[in-house]
């Protein structure tokens, strides 16, 4: 698995490898404060010495001095955007003359993307997603083509923020499935991992020099160390029954007060999938695009059904929630929704904490 | 075949016609809407008939005035569909902070005769005179939300409603969160979408010019504000400005107008 040692003089070498097999490189930037994926062309636009520091409702970028390029922990995106777009054209409809209406699919674009950096819980989020989306009955073409054309290089995490639980949810901080490349970041270098026969033939265009057994101790021990500096967690992996045996329970009032019902959470969870439609005619009524956008089980849309709104209040909204993705989501796809990225705790404009809720209304500790 | 087009009117009201601005900013649009509607009263544009019947009315502006309190009654009756634009017609607008004032003692600052200006003590919107069929939301408005309700009632279905918080649609922008990574008391998480998350894509606050969103928790927002370190005044200055009269603000905002530090 292991194809030895690339020094970090010669990242450039791997996005050069990408270029060249037709890949467009995304990969950590930091913009407006924030480390986010964007398009990656130069190693040196790599976030050196970047360090995040992050609390509820926070998020701050700092410089180290440090020489590495991934010593932070996750930002505000996850891959989410990259396959489930946050706002696009499905299909489109014409009327002609005569009144006959046709439809024509609108195909998503057929780019390469290379994405660099990317995280354990992400690559577990990842696999939540294509179960959503390509696994059941009928593929979503759209996220399945994109997915297709996706190469994912992934770093082991080894700087969690103090919003991360990865290992209470048992996702991280080891990348251990689904990506073509692992990097472990030392001082000097890389060490690189193929999980994947295109990470195997991109790996064999590196010049690599053999790993050493310290290096691979250094690997190890720190991401061990990333585990273990992680305080927050979640009660239990499985709080299903726990959730809808507390429907009642006084905490949803509590947090209802606190909430804003804004959907920042969902827009950031990695795992989160509901979206709505809209019509977008021309103003001469003769062209429609049919569009597909983000939605969130925090905005009023979300439960109408005709005449009627299920969920009016955020009590209900943020009950919703909770009790999806910690506990329906067991019987929809076998585990958990939650894969302790953070993202939720640290995005949210209030700082509400979901281990720190769902301890309160299923009982258990938050830090251990 | 012109006569079978609908007739629409723009009237103005109280406001400072920014809002018709985003008609006739239209473009090309503007030329395809001139094909679709036969616009009949539309001041700024040139056709002039106010009393005409029509079957869209868009009102542009609040009633600060005892003859416009009259005029809206008469728009109202001569039109089939009345659907206000902007935050002036649609909640007050920012004269509506005079609501929290005395309105006559601004006049008597202000004009060397007030006793010449006929003005109400409050700016009230349409809502509040007459039915309103649909509101548009915005300082200004923008041109595709005024095409697309439009295009809704040309096809006789009901106008999609912007009503989720700023918030959903600055995240599908992938912007940074301001309030987030910055701590700037944005107000997105409770002002309605329609503007494409404008402010935070230009990394600044939001100011709420779309007007509160469905619902909206103010109080907890301004508690964050409080937290980020906004003394009571400022933060009842970010709830009480262009929407300062829409009830959920009024009450964040006037909670906190006039406490001491604490
Ligand atoms: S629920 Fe929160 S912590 Fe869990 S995966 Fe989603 S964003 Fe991350
Ligand atoms: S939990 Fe936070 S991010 Fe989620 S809807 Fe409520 S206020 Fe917004
Ligand atoms: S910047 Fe403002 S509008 Fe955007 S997510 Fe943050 S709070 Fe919401
Ligand atoms: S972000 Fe807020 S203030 Fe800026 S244009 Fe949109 S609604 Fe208005």
């Amino acid at each position: 698995m292991e194809s030895g040692f690339l020094p970090r003089t010669r990242f450039q070498t791997l996005l050069d490898a990408l270029h060249r097999a037709g890949y467009r490189c995304v990969g950590p930037r930091v913009r407006d404060g924030a480390i986010v994926y964007d398009t990656l062309t130069r190693a040196e636009e790599l976030p050196r010495g970047m360090r995040d520091r992050q609390a509820p409702g926070r998020y701050r970028l700092e410089q180290t001095g440090n020489p590495r390029f991934f010593s932070w922990a996750n930002g505000p995106q996850a891959l989410k955007p990259f396959v489930f777009a946050p706002q696009e054209p499905l299909w489109r409809s014409e009327r002609n003359a005569s009144g006959e209406i046709r439809f024509a699919e609108i195909s998503p674009p057929a780019e390469r993307l290379a994405i660099i950096g990317v995280r354990a819980c992400d690559l577990a989020a990842l696999r939540l997603q294509d179960r959503h989306f390509q696994e059941g009955v009928v593929a979503d073409s759209h996220y399945a083509a994109r997915r297709r054309n996706l190469i994912l290089i992934a770093v082991h995490c080894t700087h969690p923020a103090d919003t991360c639980f990865c290992v209470s949810t048992g996702d991280g901080p080891r990348a251990t499935q689904d990506f073509d490349l692992a990097l472990s970041e030392l001082d000097d270098g890389y060490l690189v991992q193929a999980g994947s026969e295109p990470g195997r033939e991109l790996a064999a265009q590196l010049t690599l020099t053999r790993a050493t057994a310290a290096q691979r101790e250094a690997a190890a021990r720190e991401i061990e160390e990333s585990a273990k500096s992680q305080t927050r967690r979640l009660p239990s992996r499985q709080l299903r029954d726990a959730l809808f045996a507390n429907l009642e329970h006084p905490r949803w009032n509590d947090v209802a007060e606190r909430c804003l019902s804004c959907g920042n959470c969902t827009a950031v969870c990695p795992t989160c999938f509901c979206h709505s439609e809209a019509e977008e005619p021309t103003l001469a009524g003769d062209h429609s695009r049919h569009l597909r956008l983000w939605d969130s089980c925090f905005t009023q849309g979300h439960s109408y059904i005709h005449g009627l709104t299920i969920r009016a209040d955020t009590r209900t909204r943020y009950r919703q929630w909770l009790t999806h993705k910690l506990g329906s989501w067991h019987d929809q796809y076998g585990r958990s929704g939650c894969v302790g990225c953070g993202r939720c705790i640290a995005w949210c404009p209030v700082g509400i904490d979901i281990t720190e809720e769902a301890a309160a209304i299923c009982g258990g500790g938050t830090h251990g | 075949m012109n006569n079978a087009r609908p007739r629409i009117a723009v009237h103005k009201f109280a406001s400072c016609d920014g809002c018709q601005l985003a008609f006739l900013n239209l473009g090309e649009d503007l030329l395809a809407l001139a094909q679709a509607v036969e616009i009949v009263h539309f001041a700024e544009a040139g056709p002039v008939d106010p009393d005409a019947a029509v079957d869209i009315a868009f009102i542009e502006g609040s009633i600060s005035t005892p003859e416009d309190a009259e005029r809206v009654r008469r728009v109202r009756a001569n039109s089939r569909y009345l659907v206000t634009v902007g935050a002036c017609a649609t909640s007050g607008g920012l004269q509506a902070l005079r609501n929290f004032a005395d309105a006559r003692e601004w006049l008597a600052a202000i004009y060397a005769k007030p006793e010449y200006i006929q003005s109400l003590a409050t700016s009230t919107p349409i809502s509040s005179h007459v039915k309103v069929d649909l509101e548009l939301w915005g300082c200004p408005v923008s041109g595709r939300q005024l095409l697309a309700a439009t295009r809704s009632l040309l096809f006789a279905v009901p106008p999609w409603y912007e009503k989720d918080k700023v918030c959903l649609e600055c995240k599908r922008h992938q912007n940074v969160c301001v309030m987030v990574a910055k701590g700037a008391p944005c107000l997105g998480p409770v002002t309605r979408a329609g503007c494409g998350a404008l402010c935070p894509a230009f990394r600044r606050d939001c100011y709420a010019c779309y007007g509160p969103a469905e619902n909206p928790n103010a109080e907890s927002l301004a508690r964050r504000f409080e937290g980020l370190g906004l003394m009571p005044e400022a933060v009842a200055r970010r709830f009480l400005f262009i929407n300062g009269a829409a009830p959920a603000f009024a009450e964040a905002g006037l909670k906190r107008r006039g406490k001491p530090h604490d």
